[in-house]
């Protein structure tokens, strides 16, 4: 698997066709359980997982207390647990506190809370860019901080993984639980976006 | 290794790609079937974690680049499949040339070699029986050293001085695990760094906080 400026790799469809037939052909890996796989992180395991903790934090101060003390049972209070999640930190943003997490070695992502992490978390510029210049790049990406803000950035380098828990928004007293997860999204949960006001209320 | 995986801080990257507004985990089957592939293959070369990240690390820096997040893992399959004699080398490329239409011969199944180990307990959290060297609120120092193999230690902290934050659960050293060589468990400690010891004083004010492997630190003034 060496680059060949002589040869025009092969498309990776056609090599990931290949792998697979082989794996097939010799019974090395089950359909079954590659669909299993593919179902769990398409389907059950994604980001509303971690806005359920977020709102429950929201609205239950003692909850919220556990969270932050033990981000791994506290995520299991609520049935999140499994691959990618056996340590889980949970840190809290404020008003002058905001916080953003990365794995700059790969992207290490915390699964159970948020599934399989999105194109901008797994790119290489996000990966090298947020642990040098992390205000200049959430300004970019539509974050704007004031000065007065302090920025902390998580490298994920061991197998602890960090979730972000914003700021509940100005506006949002008379939400229930249920309507208050449907705020909160992936981006702010990694750091790079507030959750913002409903529209309307 | 310092490989073209350990990418923190390096510039020119241009703008992050953002892929709006929900971003699947997959776009399309080949996505799907390499996440699935790739995990499966773990088990099936009886290797872990940590040669899985090593395994992608070590691609040339041209295909780690050129190749995508999945298609970098569909390189690591291909080579933890390979390091154990699963598969030959070069068969993935035999088959896809034959799948085709060309007339190609494919090597034949070698006899596997998997790695002689096995693995403590699940995951990489382990107890350890003595107590940790460092305290929160200590100064520590990153070593500066180049490991020949697999490691978490990041470039952009070597020889940088930071203060011990919190203590994590103590874990297999992904250093030599991903060797088979040893879990090698020890204490873990979350460290936080000013951004003008990591990238000098006109650095944007920031604190960077990094997971470090016991091995990795050294005692600070």
């Amino acid at each position: 698997m060496t680059f060949d400026t002589e040869t025009t790799r092969l498309p990776l469809a056609l090599r990931t066709e290949a792998l697979e037939s082989i794996l097939l052909e010799r019974q090395l890996v089950d359909p079954k359980v590659m669909d299993t796989y593919i179902r769990m992180y398409e389907q059950d395991i994604g980001p509303l997982n971690g806005a359920k903790v977020v709102a429950r934090a929201w609205v239950d101060p003692e909850y919220k207390a556990r969270l932050l003390e033990n981000g791994t049972s506290g995520a299991a209070e609520l049935g999140y647990k499994g691959p990618q999640g056996e340590h889980i930190v949970v840190v809290e943003n404020t008003p002058s506190v905001h916080n953003a997490v990365v794995c700059t070695l790969c992207s290490c992502y915390p699964w159970p809370l948020l599934g399989l992490p999105p194109t901008w978390y797994k790119d290489p510029a996000y990966r090298a860019r947020i642990v040098r210049e992390p205000r200049a790049l959430l300004a970019e990406m539509g974050l704007t901080l004031g000065d007065d803000v302090e920025i902390r950035v998580w490298d994920s380098s061991s197998e602890v993984r960090y979730f972000v828990l914003p700021e509940r928004p100005a506006g949002t007293e008379n939400l229930s639980e249920e309507e208050l997860a449907a705020l909160v999204t992936r981006d702010a949960m990694a750091g790079i976006a507030r959750v913002a006001a409903p529209a309307a209320v | 290794m310092d490989t073209i995986a350990d990418i923190g801080g390096m510039q020119g990257m241009g703008k992050v790609q953002y892929v709006p507004p929900e971003d699947p985990p997959f776009h399309d089957d080949t996505e799907r079937k390499i996440f699935a592939m790739a995990l499966l293959s773990m088990r099936t070369s009886g290797t872990n974690l940590d040669s899985f990240r090593h395994a992608i690390n070590r691609q040339h820096p041209l295909d780690y680049l050129a190749d995508g997040y999945w298609g970098r893992w569909l390189n690591c399959a291909e080579n933890l499949l390979t390091d154990s004699a699963i598969i030959a080398p070069g068969a993935v490329e035999a088959r896809a040339r034959k799948l085709r239409g060309e007339d190609v011969e494919e090597p034949p199944a070698p006899e596997p070699n998997k790695p002689d180990y096995k693995p403590t307990a699940a995951g990489s959290i382990r107890q350890v029986d003595y107590p940790p060297k460092f305290a929160v609120g200590d100064r520590v120092r990153a070593k500066d050293i180049h490991p020949v193999g697999h490691t978490r230690l990041a470039r952009y902290t070597r020889g940088r001085v930071g203060r011990v934050e919190m203590i994590q659960p103590a874990q297999v050293l992904p250093d030599t695990n991903a060797h088979f060589i040893d879990e090698n468990p020890q204490h873990v400690y979350n460290v936080s760094f000013d951004s003008n010891e990591l990238w000098g004083p006109e650095a944007e004010p920031f604190e960077l906080h990094f997971d470090m492997y016991e091995d990795y630190l050294e005692p600070a003034q």
